[in-house]
């Protein structure tokens, strides 16, 4: 970045995206062509800063002013004031909530600082599509060095003695896997980087790719040079249009460089990535899945062992990491493993990237040291919980994770940590839920999924998560019977014990963490037919108080079907035979006469 | 599964998009994605010819289709909307904008409109949270949708 004199970094997430940033990146740019300052200020599109919540964001580069919500409009204000005057435009700086001040720097705001980056160390930083200023912040100075100093032993042993473990989910630990591979007699390998992320409310590692590419491609080769293998394949989603562009961009940009393909840096390793597309289903997470959706089959998995360190792709030894993982490598290499040893807990090492999301003021995507407690992130980081409501429950894990509580919060959160407490790591989803949330209902959303995305190889996931699921549905239309909950219970654990693969193994995690952290809930389903967090419609009936009813016709007016009706300025009534039980009405009334019983 | 007659010069796209991937039959997926970007969708047409030529059953590809949610069997109409049930959007609210869509699409999940406007479909996360509940249309994105918004948008078009 040397001949510009200042930058403006816009977000170029997904998130920031549908927002409009690309229109506030080219207003900023007209602007400057405008004021003649196209020569000075540079407008750069970056990866996701995380603050999605406060999205679109822009960041001034180099005094840090961050600002959020900007809009299209907004672009001349900041060319005008900022940059040529240099006043900061006060409306577009972020608000404490707490002190009602205005907070320009990002490092200053509470959702920043308790987080600390190595995975996400550059996104929000560099412009993804320039291999350049990759290189500016040390890219490819790890691949270069561990190629001219160290043998493929020796760069592993960096890899073990850091203790990263696979974010993958499995948290395996990844310089073993490494040796393994290595190990493995074979006259072709591969490296494989998952990026299949299919978890429903996960947006991390499509967040690296989009925002850091060259991470992961530095540390496939890596992975490459170490193992012994010289192709390396990404499987990535072909929903994710925009992590595809920048990879493949990235990918075209390391070939011209040299830093793929053959003789890299004149040490005679060949090494080259290509991209294989997914096609939207979530077992082809699992590793043996996702090898034979590479091959052109049906992503069914098969039984482990042979394990693809022994016989993957092709049949061939196969190395597969996830993309966190990846990403952390060069940032291993550069700082030793003894720095990375030092962050997060003994058994976890290092830091975990979050897309922190539902009930929480602050929804992003967060990277923090491993041993954060969960409080940490959801009232410090995450900013407490919308609306001032009442927290209830935090899901991590996603499909095969679990739902924890208020009793959990000061849990520090690692893999093993989190498995003792009934859930997992995962691939780092974390949902936050509040008092409205109805624990049946969300682990009926779970079952719902799985059920959708069991590939049906085996009997206990295909048949038994069905039944499962239609368990929680009568129960969750007030039709549950004495018993329902020990069969339940009965055949989760049948579930867990019997299927195939990791998601029928795991399947019925969302539905034993519930039953066992909100006991109560399931009775009230059962024995009383109600819900009490008034979610579950079956169970509901809409009443208006007519001692609070002004007879406004506010609410029959949003009505969709209808059912309110009365005179003006009379009390209304609804038709529960008709009421659909959207709850508009509920929403409008700004006299609290209408409730739910 | 219903034939749909393709004309002459798309056959020969078709049988040139396999043998752009050496007719492998490790490269089925993509070039079911290379079809699925010519003809919107796959009909039963479709994978009989890629089936006859990669040389594989027409079994084979038809179970690769229907495995992959991302590969459709229907046309999708002209304004593809999608709800995101993604749990981020499923715990602020996705299933009741769903419903509305439904209500005044009078179509279910999977299926277009019989004027071909509109097809509805859910999708698992965009990527959006902060934005949560999401709807896609075509390339466009709604955040933070509620029930009552659901009309306003569909005048849009
Ligand atoms: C149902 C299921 C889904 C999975 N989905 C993913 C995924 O989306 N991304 C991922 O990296 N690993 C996923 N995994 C874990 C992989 O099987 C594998 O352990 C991982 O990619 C290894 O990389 P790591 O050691 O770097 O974590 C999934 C596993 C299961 C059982
Ligand atoms: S557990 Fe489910 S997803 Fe895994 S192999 Fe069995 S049916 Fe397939």
């Amino acid at each position: 970045m040397a001949k510009y004199k200042n930058h403006i970094l816009v977000c170029g997430g997904t998130g920031c995206r549908a927002s409009e940033s690309e229109a506030i990146a080219s207003n900023l740019n007209a602007s400057l062509s405008e004021n003649n300052l196209q020569d000075d200020v540079q407008v750069v599109r970056t990866g996701c800063f995380g603050f999605c919540e406060k999205g679109p964001v822009v960041k001034m580069v180099p005094d840090n002013t961050f600002y959020v919500h900007v809009a299209p409009d907004d672009a001349e204000d900041i060319v005008l004031e900022h940059v040529i005057k240099g006043r900061k435009v006060e409306r577009l700086l972020y608000v404490d909530p707490e002190t009602k001040e205005h907070v320009s720097d990002s490092r200053h705001m509470d959702f920043y600082k308790k987080q600390l980056r190595i995975a996400l160390r550059n996104c929000g930083f560099i412009n993804p599509e320039n291999i350049d200023e990759y290189i500016a912040r040390d890219g490819y100075s790890a691949l270069g060095t561990i190629m001219e100093e160290m043998t493929p032993e020796a760069a592993i042993n960096v890899v073990k003695d850091s203790g990263l473990r696979g974010r993958g989910g499995g948290g395996f630990p990844s310089g073993l896997k490494w040796e393994l591979t290595r190990k493995s007699e074979a006259d072709q390998k591969y490296v494989v980087c998952n990026a299949d992320e299919g978890d429903p409310g996960a947006f991390m590692d499509r967040s690296i790719l989009e925002g850091d590419p060259h991470s992961v491609l530095e540390a496939m080769a890596i992975c490459g040079y170490c193992i012994g293998a010289d192709r390396g394949l990404i499987y990535i989603r072909a929903e994710y249009p925009l992590a595809i562009k920048r990879l493949k961009i990235a990918i075209e940009q390391a070939r011209d460089y040299g830093l793929l393909g053959n003789d890299i840096f004149g040490t005679g390793f060949n090494f080259d990535v290509e991209i294989r597309y997914g096609a939207g289903a979530f077992v082809c997470g699992e590793e043996t899945a996702l090898i034979h959706s590479m091959e052109g089959l049906r992503g069914e998995p098969t039984v482990k062992p042979p394990f693809p360190a022994q016989s993957g792709y092709k049949e061939k030894p196969t190395n597969v990491n996830n993309v966190e993982t990846f990403a952390n490598i060069p940032a291993i290499f550069l700082k030793g493993a003894d720095w990375f040893k030092k962050i997060g807990t003994e058994k976890s090492p290092g830091t975990k990237v979050f897309a922190l999301a539902g009930k929480v003021n602050n929804v992003g995507l967060i990277e923090v040291p491993m041993g954060t407690t969960l409080r940490e992130v959801i009232f410090d980081i995450g900013g407490g919980i919308k609306g001032g409501k009442k927290f209830k429950a935090v899901q991590t894990g996603g499909p095969s994770g679990g739902c924890l509580t208020e009793d959990h919060l000061d849990l520090a959160i690692d893999y093993d940590g989190l498995l003792a407490s009934g859930s997992m790591m995962g691939s780092g989803g974390m949902i936050v839920m509040d008092e409205d949330d109805c624990m049946v209902s969300v682990a009926k959303f779970y079952l719902d999924f799985t059920v959708e995305e069991s590939c049906g190889k085996c009997t206990p996931c295909r048949v038994g998560n069905k039944r499962l699921h239609e368990m929680l549905d009568k129960i969750t239309l007030g039709q549950g019977e004495e018993g329902d909950l020990t069969r339940l219970r009965n055949l989760a654990n049948v579930i867990k014990d019997t299927a195939l693969c990791g998601l029928g193994q795991t399947s019925p995690n969302p539905v034993l963490s519930t039953m066992d952290n909100f006991p109560e809930e399931y009775q009230s389903h059962v024995k009383e037919s109600k819900c009490p967090a008034g979610q579950c419609r079956a169970l509901m009936q809409y009443v208006i108080n007519s001692k609070l009813c002004v007879g406004c016709t506010l609410c029959s007016r949003v009505c969709p079907v209808d059912a309110i009706s009365g005179e003006k300025k009379l009390p209304h009534v609804i038709d529960s035979s008709v009421c659909i039980k959207c709850g508009a009405c509920i929403e409008k009334c700004k006299f609290g006469a209408i409730s739910i019983q | 599964m219903a034939k749909v007659k393709i004309p002459e010069n798309k056959v020969q796209e078709l049988r040139d998009l396999c043998k752009n991937f050496d007719n492998e039959p490790g490269e089925l997926i993509n070039v079911l994605h290379g079809a699925q970007g010519m003809f919107g969708y796959l009909p039963a047409e479709v994978q009989e010819i890629v089936a006859d030529e990669m040389n594989v059953s027409v079994a084979h590809v038809y179970g690769v289709v229907t495995f992959y949610s991302f590969f459709s069997m229907l046309p999708k109409g002209k304004h593809p909307i999608s709800i995101c049930m993604g749990t981020a959007c499923y715990v602020r609210g996705a299933e009741k904008v769903l419903d509305e869509f439904k209500r005044h699409l009078e179509v279910k999940v999977g299926e277009t409109t019989p004027d071909g406007k509109y097809s509805l479909s859910c999708l698992r996360c965009v990527g959006a949270c902060g934005l949560a509940p999401v709807v896609t249309i075509g390339e466009r994105v709604y955040g933070r949708v509620s029930p009552e918004d659901v009309r306003g948008i569909l005048e849009e078009y």
